[in-house]
C-alpha cells in the first residue's frame, strides 16, 4: 500500500491484508523498519503472516529506500521524527519492529516520541554500530562491493553454505540484489547515520514501553557483546538470543522470530498468543 | 581493501545450498524421496498454503533434495533463486508463462537451439504469444524489432549450433533501455565459463541436463532469477507486480521485493503447470555439479586439441568455434570467456551431406546422438535430426548448412578424441 506523510508517498508491504478494512480496524498497527540500504522485502517471512494473525502489518520502505519517495533521511533522529510522523498518518500508536539501522531508528523514536509507540523489538543491534572503513568507501562510490561486503558479514557463517528455509533462494544471494538495487546514492549515508548514532544506549535508558531484544549470538556486524550495555540499560527487556543467528535472524530463522514476535504482542496485549 | 567474506566459485559447486544433515550427519545431500511433509499445526499448514510463510508442502512446489540444486546454481549464477524444472524446455516454459500473458510478444536471437525456436515460433503462438526473431549478433535489431506489446529480449549465451557469442552487456542494454528483461539459456557456457547475471542479464535458463549435470543420466532445467530487474516500474508485468487472486491478493514484487519472479514461478507456475524435478534426477544432476569447474576446464583443453587437429585436416572445410580465429566473435569470446568458450564446436565435411553422413556412420569412439554437454563425446548432424523441423531457408537463416556436423567435446584422452575424429574423417572422403 501507499500513503502519505509529510507530503512524501511512503510505500509498505501489508501481507496483502488492507489495513482499513472494518474487520481488522481495531487491531494493533505493527510497522517493520529495515536496516541501511535495504527495503521491506527483508521482513517477507513476517510481515504476511502478521497480517494473517490479528495484527495490521507495515513492512515500510523507509525515505529514498524500496519504493517510498525520497529523498533519504541522513540521520537516526531525522528517521524517528518520520516514524513519529508515520504513527500520526496511520492514526493509531504502533509497534515498532526494527533491523539494525531500523532499530536504532526504533529506538530513538521511543525516546523521542514516547506517546506514539505502544511497544519496541529490535533485531540486530549494539549500542554502537561501527562500519567498516571498506565498506564505507565503497557504499559511497555506489561501488557493488559494498553489497557484496554486507551480503557476506550480515548472515551467520553457516550462511555462506546457505540451506534457505525458504527453497530454492539464495539468502546472501537476495541480500546482495537488493542493496546492489537500492537507489543510487542511499547506502553510504545510511551507513554514515548508523555509524554516527551515539544515542542508542540513552534512549534505551529512557524507554517506558515494552521492550524484545532478538540478538543472534553469531552476530558480526553488531557482535552479541556490544547489545550488552542495551540489555543493561533495560532490564525489563524480553531477551531472545538465537544461537544460530548473524546480524539478519528475520531472514537466517524466520520461524523463531515470528515465534518471538507473536510471544512480544502477545505480553503487550496486543494479540492473543498462538 | 577488504574481500567479500563468501566462498569461492569452485567451493560452492561444492557446498553451496548444503549442510550436513543435523540429524543423521549425512555428508552427501540426502535424496528426499517424498510427496509431502508433514504440518506442526493447522496454523503452520494454513500459512504455508498462504505463502505467510516457507517451507516444503508438497513435492511438486518445492522439495529438500531439489532445494539444494537450485539454491547451489542460484549461487554459481549470482542470482536470488532458483527453480528447478523436468527438463530445460520446462524451465523456459516457465520463465515466459510467469511474467507473459497472451498478446505479449517476445524478441529472440534465431541462433537457437531448434526446441526452443519451435516452441517460440510454432507452439506459444497457440497461447497467443508472438516471437520477432533477429540477429543475435546485432544488438540494434533487437531493439529495432521491440513493440510496444513486447515482454521479454531472449537469446543464447552461446548459440546452437553456430556458438554465436552473445554480448550480453550490449543486448541488456537494448532490453532495459525498452523496459524489458534480457532472458538467456546460458546451457553452452555454464556458470564456470560465463555468469550472464554479472553482465546485466535478469534470467539466466539452463538445460540442466547438459554440462552442468554431465553425466547424461537424468533430465533437469531450471530457471535462475536475477533479482535486479525492477518488475513494478511501469506496469508491464500484472503477474509479478498486481494482486493475485490466487493467493489472497498477494502483490509478489510488494511482498518478495528482488525474488519476486522466483516466487511466482514456483507458487504459481509449478503449482500449476506441474513441471517439476524429481528428487533423485536433482540428486543426479548435483553430482555433476560438484564436479563442474574441473570438467569445464577439462572439456575445453579437450576441444582446444580438437580443434587444432581438424584446422590441419584436409577433410573439414570448415570450423566454427569462437577459439578458432575464423570465428566472428573471436574477439569477443576472448573478453567474455577468459576461459574459453565452451566444448561444442561444428565444422563442415569436404563432400557435403553424402560426406558428412559418412563421417558420421564411421565414428567409432564418438557417440551419434541427440544431445550435448555428456563426459563422453558426442556428435551429430543437425539437418537431419535436431534442426528437422526448420525449413531449408529457415535453416540457412540459422547458419546450418547440409554438410555441418556438431561435435560436443567429452572428457576421454583426447588424443583418443582426435584419433577418432580423423578416421572418420578419413572415411568420408572415400
Amino acid at each position: 500500500m501507499q500513503f502519505s506523510v509529510d507530503g512524501r508517498t511512503v510505500n509498505a508491504a501489508t501481507g496483502a491484508v488492507a489495513i482499513d478494512r472494518d474487520e481488522v480496524a481495531h487491531a494493533p498497527l505493527v510497522v517493520l523498519l529495515h536496516g541501511a540500504g535495504m527495503d521491506r522485502s527483508v521482513w517477507s517471512q513476517q510481515t504476511r503472516w502478521l497480517a494473517h494473525h490479528g495484527t495490521r502489518a507495515l513492512a515500510v520502505d523507509l525515505p529514498g529506500h524500496g519504493d517510498s519517495e525520497g529523498p533519504a533521511l541522513t540521520s537516526v533522529g531525522d528517521l524517528a521524527a518520520w516514524v513519529a510522523a508515520v504513527a500520526d498518518a496511520l492514526g493509531d500508536r504502533i509497534h515498532l519492529i526494527g533491523h539494525s539501522m531500523g532499530a536504532f531508528i526504533a529506538l530513538e523514536a521511543v525516546a523521542t516520541s514516547p506517546d506514539r509507540i505502544a511497544s519496541v523489538v529490535l533485531l540486530g543491534v549494539g549500542a554502537t554500530m561501527a562500519v567498516h572503513p571498506d565498506l564505507q568507501a565503497a557504499a559511497d562510490a555506489d561501488d557493488p562491493l559494498a553489497a557484496a561486503l554486507m551480503a557476506g558479514w550480515m548472515h551467520g557463517p553457516d550462511q555462506k553454505f546457505g540451506l534457505n528455509p525458504t527453497p530454492g533462494l539464495s539468502m546472501t544471494g537476495t541480500s546482495r540484489a537488493v542493496i546492489e538495487t537500492c537507489p543510487t546514492g542511499v547506502l553510504g549515508p545510511d551507513l554514515r547515520a548508523c555509524a554516527a548514532y551515539e544515542g542508542a544506549v540513552a534512549a534505551a535508558g529512557a524507554a517506558s514501553c515494552p521492550v524484545t531484544l532478538i540478538l543472534g549470538s553469531l552476530d558480526r556486524m553488531t557482535p552479541r557483546r556490544s547489545a550488552q550495555p542495551l540489555v543493561d540499560a533495560m532490564p525489563g527487556a524480553n531477551i531472545v538470543e538465537l544461537p544460530d543467528s548473524g546480524h539478519a535472524p528475520m531472514m537466517e530463522e524466520p520461524g523463531a522470530v515470528r515465534s518471538a514476535l507473536g510471544d512480544h504482542l502477545a505480553r503487550v496485549g496486543a494479540r492473543a498468543p498462538v | 581493501m577488504v574481500e567479500p567474506d563468501s566462498h569461492r566459485f569452485d567451493t560452492r559447486a561444492l557446498h553451496a545450498g548444503q549442510r550436513p544433515d543435523p540429524v543423521t550427519g549425512s555428508r552427501a545431500v540426502p535424496i528426499h524421496q517424498t510427496t509431502s511433509y508433514v504440518f506442526d499445526s493447522v496454523d503452520h499448514a494454513s500459512g504455508l498454503f498462504n505463502l505467510e510463510i516457507s517451507g516444503h508442502l508438497y513435492s511438486r512446489i518445492s522439495n529438500p533434495t531439489v532445494s539444494v540444486l537450485e539454491e547451489r546454481i542460484a549461487s554459481l549464477e549470482g542470482g536470488v533463486g532458483g527453480v528447478c524444472t523436468a527438463s530445460g524446455q520446462a524451465a523456459f516454459h516457465l520463465a515466459m508463462a510467469t511474467i507473459m500473458s497472451a498478446g505479449d510478444h517476445v524478441v529472440a536471437s534465431r541462433n537457437i537451439y531448434g526446441g526452443s525456436h519451435n516452441m517460440l515460433n510454432l507452439t506459444m503462438p497457440r497461447f497467443g504469444i508472438t516471437t520477432t526473431f533477429v540477429d543475435p549478433r546485432d544488438p540494434q535489431a533487437f531493439a529495432a524489432a521491440i513493440r510496444p506489446e513486447t515482454r521479454l529480449v531472449f537469446a543464447e549465451t552461446l548459440g546452437n549450433p553456430g556458438i554465436e557469442v552473445l554480448d550480453v552487456a550490449a543486448v541488456a542494454e537494448v532490453a532495459h533501455a525498452a523496459g524489458l528483461p534480457l532472458a538467456v539459456d546460458s546451457t553452452f557456457a555454464t556458470p564456470y565459463l560465463m555468469r550472464p547475471i554479472e553482465h546485466g542479464a535478469d534470467i539466466v535458463i539452463h538445460s540442466v541436463t547438459k554440462f552442468l549435470g554431465g553425466h547424461g543420466v537424468a533430465i533437469g532445467g531450471v530457471v535462475v532469477d536475477g533479482g535486479r530487474f525492477d518488475w513494478a516500474a511501469d506496469g508491464k508485468f500484472p503477474t509479478l507486480s498486481e494482486p493475485y487472486d490466487g493467493y489472497h491478493g498477494i502483490t509478489f514484487t510488494e511482498e518478495f521485493g528482488p525474488a519476486a519472479l522466483s516466487m511466482r514461478a514456483r507458487a504459481e507456475g509449478l503449482r500449476d503447470f506441474g513441471g517439476c524435478m524429481s528428487p533423485a534426477n536433482a540428486f543426479y544432476l548435483l553430482q555433476g555439479v560438484e564436479t563442474l569447474p574441473v570438467r569445464m576446464a577439462r572439456h575445453v583443453d579437450n576441444t582446444h586439441r580438437v580443434i587444432d587437429m581438424l584446422d590441419a585436416h584436409d577433410a573439414v572445410s570448415w570450423i566454427r568455434h569462437p577459439a578458432h580465429p575464423s570465428h566472428p566473435d573471436h574477439d569477443l569470446a576472448r573478453r567474455l570467456y577468459p576461459k574459453g568458450a565452451g566444448a561444442i564446436l561444428s565444422f563442415g565435411v569436404h563432400g557435403g551431406r553424402d560426406a558428412g553422413r559418412k563421417f558420421i556412420e564411421a565414428v567409432g569412439l564418438a557417440s551419434h546422438l541427440a544431445n550435448v554437454g555428456d563426459a563422453k563425446t558426442l556428435v551429430i548432424h543437425p539437418g537431419s535430426t535436431t534442426h528437422q523441423q526448420m525449413s531449408d531457408e529457415d535453416l540457412a537463416v540459422a547458419g546450418i548448412g547440409e554438410e555441418l556436423v556438431r561435435l560436443s567435446v567429452g572428457l576421454e584422452d583426447p588424443d583418443d578424441i582426435c584419433d577418432d575424429l580423423s578416421q572418420a574423417l578419413r572415411a568420408s572422403q572415400r
